[in-house]
């Protein structure tokens, strides 16, 4: 018998999609940027977790880090908004439509900046969907100007000192309410993957901050957004392990090392512990682990905070199971008798 | 008070002592004075109601301090059997219950005006001309009302009864208005009554009647409803099956969506218990509008409501709107401004902040209601035009309309289904592969209005990106010259698209005049009576045009064409809506506008209207 040769075609996912289709248009960001690896990151998660890109909604606010939406997920509606006000956008949208996964993408200079009332707010109101703050310390667009992120003493490239604190994203987050606190690196592949996948089983606000240097403007010796800088600082706090709820849980649990959370979907987030006084679900101490790392002068990284029991804010306000925006009219416009009910008391 | 412009007492007016006038009847001005936070609503309300009550038409109109408790605040009430409803400002009846500006209250009546008030406060020394009822109220109130606390409020009460009895309102009307004021509280509702009652007996025994004002029974409010313009725009929302509400609280459109959510929560909650809307208090104005048009996007009827300060905000985010074609509904009950300016007096000063919100080349449709039955109907006839348009609608109401109650006749079921707009299905998507494939910004229709795509639609081409930044009819980034010239050039054709659609002008002209009047929303009670007044005063039958939206029908232009001198009749210092005419009249036409303005925060009246027409007219 003839061996038959079958063309066995690209690699496909869960649901039946090569990566190709999670793919975006090209960049035009520059060659080396963090934010491309972010992206490539966020393909991979989104491919290997299956998700329908038509079922993604990708929302941004204004910056190098918000035109990325375009460089993933060509698939997926996308919403590239004003400088820092992406959460409202994502807020109604989410409102809209709660069926949908929601990833927003957002800069320092866009979140911590022009931005803070709304990210503050969203973090409150544990919006299901996921945040990500592409962290280089400057503002790429307008060639290189410190954002609120930038560490004490991190110096530009002309010479000019941040002299001011950095807001540090992540303790903001966690103290305000959202549900799913870390922080990644750009050029740190795995972790990055594996956080992406578990926030994608998270229901409720992800928020990661995730240091992405700038090659153009914050790349140089005296950065603290550097390449350099982050692999000689990078601490990770944890090391994350991730189980999606459809693949076998093959890993034996040691109580003592490692902390098992699982999520919404039925998915089992692993952190095995790095640091000694580790408790990803107490907040006064992950803020506390943050601040005290800041100060030894480390990136401390990892998943730092995470509650699966908080209601998201969709949930808060009992919606009908179905999304908002497509009910018919029968759902949406009161009878004939209750006009006349309201008419006739105002009578 | 200190609002009103009456002259100063004349010598040859009349006096209290004065043989009894002839009887002015159901065509009279009430005024009471309070201070803010005395819990006087109630009692306003009721007396207002009992007027209803009687079948003669009446408005009522708060006059209140941006303060929670303390300062002065005067209540109008107007019964008018000829139906007018505008501010007026000579009062006839004052009920000065405010120690601190009674003096001044009653220095501001003309000759011939009657005064009620605490009997200790010794007004008739202030004034020979008006006719004066001292009332003991203290007394009375302590008579009827043995717990001290609740005296302030149960005070307000013996007044109603005072002013029923001296001007021959049924008390059985009375009694019906408060049994429905205290409709769930029985004992807050006999308390209450018994000092209307008590008013009403000391003002029969120890009264004796010499001002002409009285009431009689008319059947004109029959069938009618009593409703604020804020709860018409919730009700109107409602109908229009909004689902997604945001807002940030602001004096005077709080009420809107507070109303709303009311009725939400009574109409719009399922069998399961689960709602069919969101509503979100936002952190403030810049959130609020960033929902509604992230919802819209996303294929929801969202809106927001604010005021001139909110309308501010806004503006980044409305330019987003238009040039990224977003749909959503913005309420602004207009207050006068800029800044905080007077946040609780009214004016229709934000046409043309909102006419060009944002920066660059950008227009807004307005919708301008002019009584609370459009408020209801522009609500909904605002959020079709949102989804159809995919663009940002505004609906500009202001305080008066807002926050004052208004009779009208009921307001009437849609007759149309909701128009959710060029949303296209998968099967949809499809189809149009046939024929180049779909493009989110093409003009297919020639109407320029373009074909868009919700978020979740499965098929693989549904998707497109929305961005600020400049794009061609693919929705793709381009910065190329002419993919942002035809992109606006459309822009401004969906706008004539707008032109045809928006409610057209009311229009009522003899075919013979010469002179012509446009006015707007709350202008137009006043203009109302004041086309009366110049027609019985002066013989000038002036025709008359009530804008209803911008941009402006062909109406205008052929109103404005038929006439020689145009009043635009409006409540702004700068003459906004002239400005507006002018932008879109042929330059022969512009010198017929002339304009009157009225902006001292307090309703436009009538006789203020009347007086700069004939003067301007030279009559």
């Amino acid at each position: 018998m003839a061996a038959t040769v079958t063309n066995p075609g690209p690699k496909v996912n869960r649901i039946g999609l090569p990566v190709l289709e999670y793919r975006g248009s090209k960049t035009t960001l520059c060659a080396g940027c963090g934010h491309n690896a972010i992206s490539e990151r966020i393909i991979d998660a989104m491919y290997e977790m299956g998700v329908q890109p038509e079922r993604v909604m990708k929302l941004s606010g204004i910056g190098c880090s918000s035109k990325s939406p375009a460089y993933f997920m060509s698939r997926s509606h996308s919403f590239n908004s004003v400088h820092g006000r992406m959460p409202s956008v994502a807020t109604g949208a989410l409102l809209a439509n709660k069926t949908m996964l929601g990833i927003g993408v957002s800069g320092d200079g866009d979140s911590a900046s022009i931005g803070i009332g709304q990210f503050v707010h969203l973090m409150r109101r544990n919006l299901p969907m996921i945040y990500i703050i592409e962290d280089n310390g400057v503002y790429g667009l307008t060639k290189g100007q410190f954002s609120a992120t930038a560490d004490i003493g991190s110096k530009l490239k002309t010479g000019v000192v941040n002299d001011l604190p950095a807001i540090d994203t992540c303790s903001l987050a966690i103290q305000l309410g959202a549900t799913f606190v870390g922080r990644s690196f750009s050029g740190d592949k795995r972790q990055l993957l594996t956080m992406l996948k578990a926030a994608i089983a998270h229901k409720g606000t992800v928020m990661l901050d995730v240091i992405s240097p700038c090659v153009t403007f914050n790349d140089h010796e005296g950065s603290t957004r550097s390449y350099k800088y982050m692999q000689d600082h990078e601490e990770p706090v944890s090391e994350v392990g991730f189980v999606p709820v459809f693949e076998e849980i093959d890993v034996e649990y040691d109580a003592g090392t490692t902390f098992d959370v699982t999520m919404h979907d039925g998915s089992l987030l692993r952190l095995r512990k790095l640091h000694e006084d580790y408790n990803p679900t107490d907040r006064a101490l992950a803020v506390k682990t943050l601040m005290e790392s800041h100060e030894k002068g480390e990136v401390l990284t990892g998943v730092f905070y995470i509650d699966t029991q908080k209601a998201a804010f969709t949930d808060l306000l009992n919606l009908v199971d179905e999304p908002l925006a497509t009910l018919p009219q029968e759902r949406t416009r009161p009878s004939k008798q209750v006009l006349e009910e309201v008419m006739a008391r105002l009578k | 008070m200190a609002t009103t412009n009456a002259g100063a007492p004349s010598a040859q007016g009349e006096t209290a002592t004065a043989a009894s006038p002839k009887p002015v009847t159901n065509d009279f001005s009430i005024q009471i004075a309070t201070v803010n936070g005395s819990g006087s609503q109630s009692a306003n309300s009721v007396l207002l109601r009992s007027i209803f009550a009687m079948g003669v038409p009446v408005s009522g109109k708060n006059l209140f301090p941006s303060n929670i408790a303390g300062l002065p605040t005067w209540f109008t009430i107007r019964a008018s059997k000829y139906g007018y409803v505008a501010r007026r400002k000579e009062i006839d009846i004052l009920i000065a219950m405010n120690a601190e500006t009674a003096r001044e209250d009653i220095l501001s009546l003309r000759p011939g005006a009657a005064a009620i008030y605490e009997e200790t406060a010794n007004l008739k020394q202030y004034r020979d001309d008006v006719t004066c009822y001292p009332v003991p109220f203290d007394k009375l109130t302590a008579a009827v009302c043995p717990e001290a606390k609740l005296r302030k409020l149960v005070k307000n009460m013996i007044y109603v009864g005072v002013a029923a009895q001296l001007l021959s309102i049924d008390m059985k009307a009375v009694e019906g208005a408060l049994r429905m004021q205290f409709a769930k509280k029985q004992k807050a509702a006999d308390l209450n009554w018994a000092a209307v009652e008590a008013g009403f007996n000391y003002a029969a025994q120890s009264l004796t009647k010499q001002d002409p004002f009285v009431l009689e029974r008319m059947h004109a409010t029959e069938g009618k409803i009593i409703i604020d313009g804020n709860a018409a725009c919730a009700l109107g929302a409602m109908f229009a099956g909004v689902t997604v509400v945001t807002w940030y609280p602001i004096t005077p459109s709080s009420s809107v969506v507070e109303q709303l959510i009311d009725y939400l929560k009574k109409y719009r909650v399922e069998k399961d218990g689960k709602a069919s809307f969101a509503v979100v208090q936002a952190e403030d104005e810049l959130a609020a509008i960033g929902m509604v048009l992230g919802a819209g996007w996303a294929g929801a009827r969202a809106m927001t409501s604010t005021s001139g300060p909110g309308i501010s905000l806004m503006a980044e985010f409305t330019g987003l709107g238009y040039f990224a074609e977003l749909p959503g509904v913005i309420f602004d009950i207009q207050r006068v401004g800029p800044s905080t300016g007077l946040p609780t007096r009214t004016a229709q000063a934000d046409l043309l902040s909102i006419a060009f919100l944002s920066h660059g080349d950008t227009k807004h449709v307005m919708l301008l209601p002019g009584s609370v039955k459009e408020c209801f109907e522009f609500a909904g006839a605002a959020f079709d035009l949102a989804e159809h348009l995919q663009t940002p609608i505004f609906v500009l109401s202001d305080l008066d309309l807002g926050m004052n109650n208004w009779m009208s006749d009921p307001f009437e079921y849609p007759d149309k289904p909701l128009n959710r707009g060029k949303i296209l299905s998968a099967e949809q998507i499809e189809e149009m592969k046939k024929s180049g494939g779909w493009g989110r910004y093409q003009d297919r229709d020639g109407d320029a209005i373009p074909y868009r795509t919700l978020p979740g639609t499965d098929h693989p081409q549904a998707a497109y990106f929305t961005r600020g930044s400049g794009h061609n009819e693919k929705a793709l980034y381009s910065e190329r010259p002419e993919d942002y010239q035809n992109l606006m050039e459309r822009l401004a054709r969906k706008f004539e698209t707008a032109r045809t659609l928006v409610p057209a002008p009311v229009v009522v002209q003899t075919g013979q005049s010469k002179v012509g009047i446009i006015a707007f929303g709350t202008s137009d009670f006043a203009v109302t009576e004041s086309r009366d007044q110049l027609k019985k005063e002066y013989g000038v039958e002036a025709d008359y045009l009530r804008l209803r939206a911008w941009p402006f029908s062909r109406e205008v232009r052929d109103f404005v064409a038929s006439h020689e001198r145009i009043y635009v009749v409006e409540q702004n210092r700068d003459a906004q809506m002239l400005s507006l005419l002018k932008l879109d009249l042929p330059a022969g036409e512009t010198p017929k506008l002339r304009s009157v303005r009225h902006f001292n925060g307090l309703p436009i009246d009538a006789r203020s209207v009347t007086d700069e027409i004939v003067l301007q007219e030279g009559i």
